[in-house]
C-alpha cells in the first residue's frame, strides 16, 4: 500500500511538470499579450510594464523562474487584475466553482444510483428502456443547450428561478439556493445519465452473482437483497469514475459558469485565456491538475479498500 | 471420416455446396443481430438522410448560407420563404443549419480517423511488443488520461488562432487514448491465438504479424469505438464553438448555431430549437448505432 502511494506520487510529480510545461509555452506562443486589449500603450510605457512583471527576459529565463515560484507556492500577480494575486482569484473563484461542482456530484450520484438500480431490477420492460432512453438523452444533449432551455422555462416564463448570477453574501440561505438549482441541474444532467448506466450495467452483473442467489434463496426479501447485498458490489465502478466524473464536472464548470455568469474559476480560466492573463491560466491549470490526479489517485485507494478482491501494486 | 461425410449424391453435393457457401461467419450473425435491433435500423436511416442533406443539400436549398438579407431580418419559421426562418443578419436558417450540419459531421469524422489511426497503431505495437515496452506505452496513456485535456485544447485554440484542421488534430489527439486502451487489450488476447502463432511459424516479420494479423481482427471493437467516438468529437467541437473558439463566420457548426442561438432565445427561439434538435438527433442516431453494433458483435452480453 505505501509504496503503491509512492509510485503513483513518483509518477504525478513527472505529470504535473509535462502540465506545466506544456501550459506554459502553449500560452507565450499565443499571439498578443496581456497588455494590448487595453488602449494602445505607447512602446515606452509597455516595455516598462514589461520590465516590470520580467516579461522582457528570455522565454527559457521566465521558464525556470516560474518553476522555482512555483515550488514555493508563489504563483504571481494577475496581469491583468493589477491589484489581485493568482492565489486571490483561486480563494475567491474555487469555493465557488467546488460548491457547485460537488452539488452537481452529489445530485448526480443520488438519482443516477436510482435510476441505475431501477432499471437492472426491471431488466427489459419499460421502465429499464425508458431509463436507458433518458441515458442516452443526457449524453446527446450538450450543456450548453439545456441551460439555455431551462432558463428560458423557469425563469424567463414561469420566473420561479434567477436567471443567471451568484447570490449576494446577505441573501438569506433559501434564497441563495434558488440561484443555484439551475447550474447545478444543468452541470449534474449528463452525470445522472453517465452513472445511471454505469448502475445498471453493475446491477445486472451482481444480480446474476452466486451471493445474490444464495441471498434470495435464504428468502430474505427482494429490497433488502437489493440494499443490503447488491447494491454494495454494483456501485462499486462507480468509485473509479470519480476521477472522469470530476474532470467533467470542471469541463462543464467552463460553460455553466459563463452561460449563468457565475464568479467561479471556471470562468477566470476562459477569460484569461482570452485575454493572455498568463499567470492566471497557470494557476487554474496546475490546480486542476492536481486535483484530477489526487481523485484518480483517491479512486484507486478507495476502490481497494472496498473490493478485497483487488490487491494495490 | 471424411467417406461418411462424403456427399452420396449429386444433389447432395450441390447442397453442401451451397451451405458452405452461405456459412455464417461473424460478420453475418452481427449483421443479423444488428438488422433486428429497431433502434439501431432507425439511427442508420435517420443518419443517413441527415448524411445526404448534409452532402447535397446545400445545393439544393434556395438560398445561401452566407447571404445576408437585411430585408428579412428575424422571420420566423414557415413564413416568407424561409421554412426555419432567418437570423439576425436574414440569413436562411435552412441553409446555415445544412452548412454547419455538413461541418460538424466532417469535423467528426476526420478527427475520429486521426484518433483512430493514432490510437490503433500505439494500441497495437503496445499490446503486440508487450513486455517493458507496453508498460512504458500504457503508462503514458495513463500519464495523458489524467490531465484536464479541454485546457490543452482551449490553449491550442488560443495559441494558434481558429484553425480549421488544427481543431481536428487537437481533438483527435484528445480522443486516441481510449482506442488505444481498447486496441491493447484485444491484442493480448489476439496475440495468443493459433492464427498468430503460425504466422510466426512461418516466419513473418513483427511488423507484418502487426498489420496483417492483429490489425485486421481488431475491426469489431474497433468499429464500435468509432460509432461512439463521432459523437463525442461533435461534442467536443460544439463545446469549443460554445466558448467562441471554434469555427469561424459565415462558415458555422452545429455548436456556432446553437450558441448564436442560445444569444438570441428571447428574440428568436427557433434560433436556438433547430439547431438544438438536429445536433440531439444526430447524436443520438450515433450513439444508437454504436450501442447496437456493440451487442451486434459482442454476443456475449446479449
Amino acid at each position: 500500500m505505501l509504496r503503491f502511494l509512492l509510485r503513483r506520487l513518483l509518477v504525478a510529480v513527472p505529470t504535473l511538470f509535462l502540465v506545466i510545461t506544456a501550459a506554459f509555452f502553449m500560452m507565450r506562443a499565443a499571439p498578443g499579450s496581456p497588455f494590448d486589449l487595453d488602449r494602445k500603450l505607447s512602446p515606452e510605457i509597455e516595455a516598462s510594464v514589461k520590465a516590470k512583471y520580467g516579461l522582457d527576459r528570455p522565454l527559457g529565463v521566465q521558464y525556470l523562474d516560474y518553476l522555482g515560484d512555483v515550488a514555493r507556492g508563489d504563483f504571481g500577480p494577475s496581469l491583468k487584475y493589477k491589484d489581485k494575486t493568482v492565489l486571490q482569484i483561486v480563494r475567491d473563484g474555487f469555493p465557488k466553482s467546488v460548491t457547485i461542482g460537488l452539488s452537481a456530484l452529489i445530485l448526480a450520484a443520488v438519482i443516477g444510483v436510482a435510476l441505475g438500480v431501477a432499471a437492472a431490477v426491471r431488466q427489459n420492460q419499460a421502465a429499464d428502456y425508458g431509463v436507458m432512453t433518458v441515458a442516452v438523452l443526457g449524453v446527446c444533449i450538450p450543456t450548453f443547450v439545456t441551460a439555455p432551455l431551462l432558463v428560458l422555462l423557469f425563469a424567463s416564463k414561469l420566473g420561479v428561478l434567477p436567471t443567471a448570477g451568484w447570490p449576494s453574501d446577505t441573501e438569506p440561505l433559501a434564497g441563495a439556493v434558488r440561484y443555484l438549482i439551475l447550474p447545478v441541474v444543468v452541470l449534474a444532467l449528463p452525470q445522472i445519465a453517465i452513472i445511471s448506466r454505469l448502475t445498471r450495467a453493475g446491477m445486472i452483473e451482481v444480480l446474476q452473482s452466486n451471493y445474490v442467489r444464495t441471498a434470495r434463496a435464504k428468502g430474505l426479501p427482494g429490497r433488502s437483497i437489493i440494499v443490503r447485498h447488491a447494491l454494495r458490489a454494483a456501485v462499486l465502478p462507480l468509485v473509479s469514475y470519480l476521477g472522469p466524473a470530476c474532470a467533467g464536472l470542471i469541463t462543464g464548470s467552463l460553460v455553466v459558469e459563463q452561460i449563468f455568469q457565475l464568479p467561479g474559476l471556471g470562468r477566470s480560466f476562459v477569460i484569461g485565456a482570452l485575454q493572455r492573463d498568463y499567470t492566471v491560466v497557470m494557476g487554474v491549470v496546475i490546480l486542476y491538475a492536481t486535483l484530477i490526479l489526487a481523485l484518480n489517485l483517491l479512486a484507486d485507494v478507495l476502490y481497494a479498500a472496498l473490493d478485497p478482491r483487488v490487491k494495490l501494486s | 471420416m471424411s467417406a461418411t461425410l462424403a456427399p452420396r449424391s449429386k444433389d447432395g453435393a450441390e447442397t453442401m455446396a451451397r451451405v458452405a457457401a452461405r456459412g455464417r461467419s461473424l460478420w453475418d450473425d452481427a449483421r443479423r443481430r444488428l438488422l433486428r435491433n429497431k433502434a439501431a435500423v432507425a439511427s442508420m436511416i435517420v443518419l443517413g438522410l441527415l448524411v445526404a442533406a448534409a452532402l447535397i443539400g446545400p445545393y439544393l436549398a434556395p438560398f445561401r448560407y452566407d447571404a445576408i438579407n437585411k430585408d428579412d431580418v428575424w422571420v420566423g419559421p414557415l413564413s416568407a420563404g424561409h421554412l426555419l426562418g432567418t437570423d439576425s443578419l436574414g440569413r436562411d436558417l435552412l441553409a446555415r443549419l445544412l452548412i454547419g450540419l455538413r461541418v460538424s459531421l466532417a469535423i467528426g469524422v476526420v478527427a475520429t480517423f486521426v484518433s483512430l489511426v493514432i490510437g490503433v497503431a500505439y494500441g497495437a505495437v503496445a499490446g503486440y511488443l508487450g513486455g517493458r515496452l507496453d508498460e512504458a506505452m500504457m503508462r503514458i496513456v495513463d500519464v495523458l488520461y489524467s490531465l484536464p485535456f479541454i485546457f490543452f485544447v482551449i490553449l491550442l485554440m488560443v495559441t494558434f488562432g481558429r484553425n480549421f484542421i488544427l481543431m481536428f488534430v487537437a481533438i483527435g489527439a484528445v480522443e486516441w487514448l481510449t482506442m488505444a486502451r481498447i486496441v491493447r487489450g484485444q491484442t493480448l488476447s489476439l496475440k495468443q491465438k493459433e492464427f498468430v502463432e503460425a504466422a510466426r511459424a512461418a516466419g513473418l516479420s513483427r511488423g507484418a504479424i502487426i498489420a496483417r494479423h492483429i490489425v485486421p481482427n481488431l475491426l469489431g471493437p474497433v468499429v464500435v469505438y468509432v460509432t461512439l467516438t463521432i459523437p463525442a468529437v461533435i461534442l467536443a467541437e460544439s463545446f469549443l464553438s460554445f466558448l467562441g473558439l471554434g469555427v469561424q463566420e459565415p462558415l458555422t457548426s452545429l455548436g456556432t448555431l446553437i450558441s448564436r442561438g442560445a444569444a438570441d432565445m428571447e428574440l428568436a427561439p427557433w434560433l436556438l430549437i433547430f439547431p438544438s434538435v438536429a445536433m440531439m438527433v444526430t447524436l443520438m442516431c450515433f450513439n444508437f448505432i454504436g450501442d447496437g453494433l456493440r451487442d451486434a458483435l459482442d454476443p456475449k452480453d446479449r
